[in-house]
């Protein structure tokens, strides 16, 4: 049909042969994983600047530190134990309370902010599926927060032992008590079970639905994600005067709900008992939660397949 | 081989007819300009390629369904719609990282060496680019893509004329090896004229015209008149006509008037084969354009 077919014979076939046809998927959800981390620095920098700020602050204090633990001998060892750990578990509360809260701000945007910059529709002309991109957005929240978390936590722990151990040796006091009480290692392990059962499994339902939400409306994410649950409740509240929803919620997101099966003091000291993990997994709360999760990813995906620009 | 096959293509948006059964084939190797007013189903359609909108009717884009294989399609088919499309918070660097990693036929070096005539740094963000560097960007990105289809919709809006020449002049002499199909929806007709092997006008969701270029040079004439010979030109039967600097200026469809012919025509004054522009305001100024939707 054309004239010109032949111009530059072979070039194009050339280059298909030496070009893979296709990427495995592996590789496009890799790719994709790191243009959200591009994109979203606050993921880490958010983390980051609280556990610096935390340092600065815990740097301050280690001034006192000589002369609390010279009146150290008065106390009960519980005490004791309150006094040295608190500020360890502190630190690790704080950073994983900035990652939950990055990681919700992070979903609201995450398939709203490309179709309201329409640059949607650059993403869409490369060869990435709808289930690869939701599935790299629901990444961040659900494993890599999490891992950076306790990354960070990890190492502002190591900080914080260290400064306390040099400002005591400089005082010529002993360092036994302090590395008694802070065993950084089980600390650690318990952070990190804490943190993929807790914040990547049990809280999946939470940032799949805000994930689903932010495929779905139009504009104002954020209430779209909130409103429905508190209109749900108010319902019940009126026809039932009853607060089951409330309570279903808070068990979800609140700390020390009675049925977050995960939370048997996993971020204290209390050793890592494989029958915690064993109830964990087999409590039917965290299975029905990641079926609610699956599903409201499928329709995320749905969405994004047939959504256009904001 | 035929690149996209559509039979029947239908959209609506609500009540508003934005394709109404359109067909449309385009072989290999060609430069398409699909060309019509705001709201006559371009954009509609070109989505409807690409996959990102759904349709009633059939389509086959390099054998593929569209919008439920979009993402294999997109191995093959590259797309620049107006220049906003670009995330502006990327660096021009990730850009390239980001399609060599999910693009299996990208050629990172070739987008480099492309980026290297222009005044791009690899460390700028899109958002300190200029309208014309984004264009610019992406079409290094789209150039350096082995893809068989390149789909352009309204990519020089809002351009200066150096980009727009620029732009079309890359396109032919570093993009277009006769081996890929190019389809380009732009306002700027005359510009993209010398580049075009077909032309497809559409209004309202439907089209209505269909032909190659060198058809249109076979069939559509336009003659130049002074006013004493106007009436005999006029009873020639043309499709349009008007007047310009005191001349008439007429429009020939020898495909609805057979017995007319080029000698024929030079005797009463100018002959030319029409500019696009001017065949689409004969064609479309006839009927209602207006009220289709975006």
């Amino acid at each position: 049909m054309t004239t010109q077919s032949n111009a530059i014979p072979g070039s194009t076939q050339e280059s298909q042969v030496l070009a893979p046809t296709v990427i495995p998927a592996t590789r496009i959800l890799y790719w994709s994983v790191r243009r959200e981390l591009w994109e979203n620095r606050s993921v880490y920098l958010a983390p980051l600047g609280v556990a610096a700020i935390f340092l600065i602050g815990f740097l301050i204090s280690l001034f006192r530190l000589p002369e609390k633990m010279r009146g150290a001998s008065a106390l009960t060892p519980m005490q004791l134990h309150e006094l040295i750990e608190r500020p360890y578990t502190y630190a690790a509360l704080l950073i994983m309370g900035s990652g939950f809260v990055v990681a919700l701000f992070y979903c609201l945007d995450a398939l709203h902010g490309e179709r309201h910059d329409r640059s949607v529709l650059f993403w869409k002309s490369l060869p990435v599926s709808d289930l690869t991109t939701v599935l790299s957005k629901a990444t961040i929240p659900m494993v890599i927060i999490p891992l950076l978390s306790f990354a960070i936590t990890v190492a502002t722990q190591w900080l914080m032992l260290m400064f306390s151990t040099l400002v005591l040796l400089g005082n010529g006091q002993s360092v036994s008590l302090l590395w008694m009480h802070v065993p950084l290692f089980q600390m650690s392990l318990m952070l990190l079970y804490h943190l993929l059962a807790g914040h990547g499994l049990w809280y999946a339902p939470i940032y799949a639905w805000v994930l689903m939400v932010s495929a779905w409306a139009r504009r104002a994410t954020f209430l779209w994600a909130a409103l429905p649950l508190v209109a749900i409740g108010f319902l019940e509240k009126v026809a039932f005067n009853t607060a089951h929803f409330g309570a279903f919620l808070g068990g979800r997101v609140g700390p020390g709900a009675e049925d977050m099966p995960y939370t048997v003091d996993s971020i204290s000291m209390a050793p890592l008992a494989l029958h915690t993990v064993l109830r964990f997994l087999s409590s039917p709360g965290l299975w029905i939660g990641l079926m609610f999760a699956a599903a409201f990813l499928a329709v995320a995906v749905r969405l994004r397949h047939n959504r256009g620009p904001v | 081989m035929t690149v996209i096959e559509a039979r029947g293509l239908r959209k609506s948006f609500g009540a508003t007819l934005a394709l109404d059964g359109v067909d449309l084939r385009v072989e290999e190797g060609r430069i398409l300009g699909l060309i019509g007013p705001n709201g006559a189903g371009k954009s509609t359609a070109l989505h409807a390629i690409l996959g990102l909108t759904p349709y009633q009717g059939e389509l086959k884009v390099l054998g593929r369904d569209p919008w439920t294989q979009r993402d294999q399609l997109m191995r093959d088919v590259c797309f620049i719609a107006d220049v906003a499309v670009l995330p502006r918070w990327m660096r021009v660097a990730q850009a390239l990282e980001y399609v060599a990693g999910v693009h299996p036929r990208f050629d990172r070096t070739k987008a480099e060496a492309f980026l290297a005539r222009t005044s791009i740094r690899p460390a700028s963000k899109v958002r300190e680019l200029s309208k014309g560097m984004v264009t610019q960007l992406h079409l290094a990105l789209v150039m350096a893509m082995d893809a068989k289809l390149l789909v352009l919709d309204e990519p020089t809006l809002g351009l200066d004329i150096l980009y727009r020449k620029q732009f079309y002049d890359s396109l032919l002499n570093d993009y277009f090896d006769g081996r890929r199909t190019i389809v380009v929806t732009t306002h700027q007709v005359e510009e993209v004229q010398h580049v075009l092997t077909d032309v497809m006008f559409i209004n309202r969701g439907r089209i209505v015209l269909d032909c190659s270029m060198e058809e249109l040079e076979a069939r559509y004439m336009e003659l130049t008149v002074r006013p004493a010979r106007a009436d005999a030109a006029r009873a020639l039967k043309p499709m349009h006509e008007r007047q310009v600097l005191g001349r008439s200026i007429l429009l020939f469809d020898s495909g609805v008037n057979q017995n007319i012919d080029r000698p024929q025509l030079a005797a009463l004054g100018d002959v030319r084969t029409p500019s696009i522009a001017d065949l689409f305001v004969a064609i479309l100024g006839s009927m209602p354009t207006q009220g289709a939707a975006q």
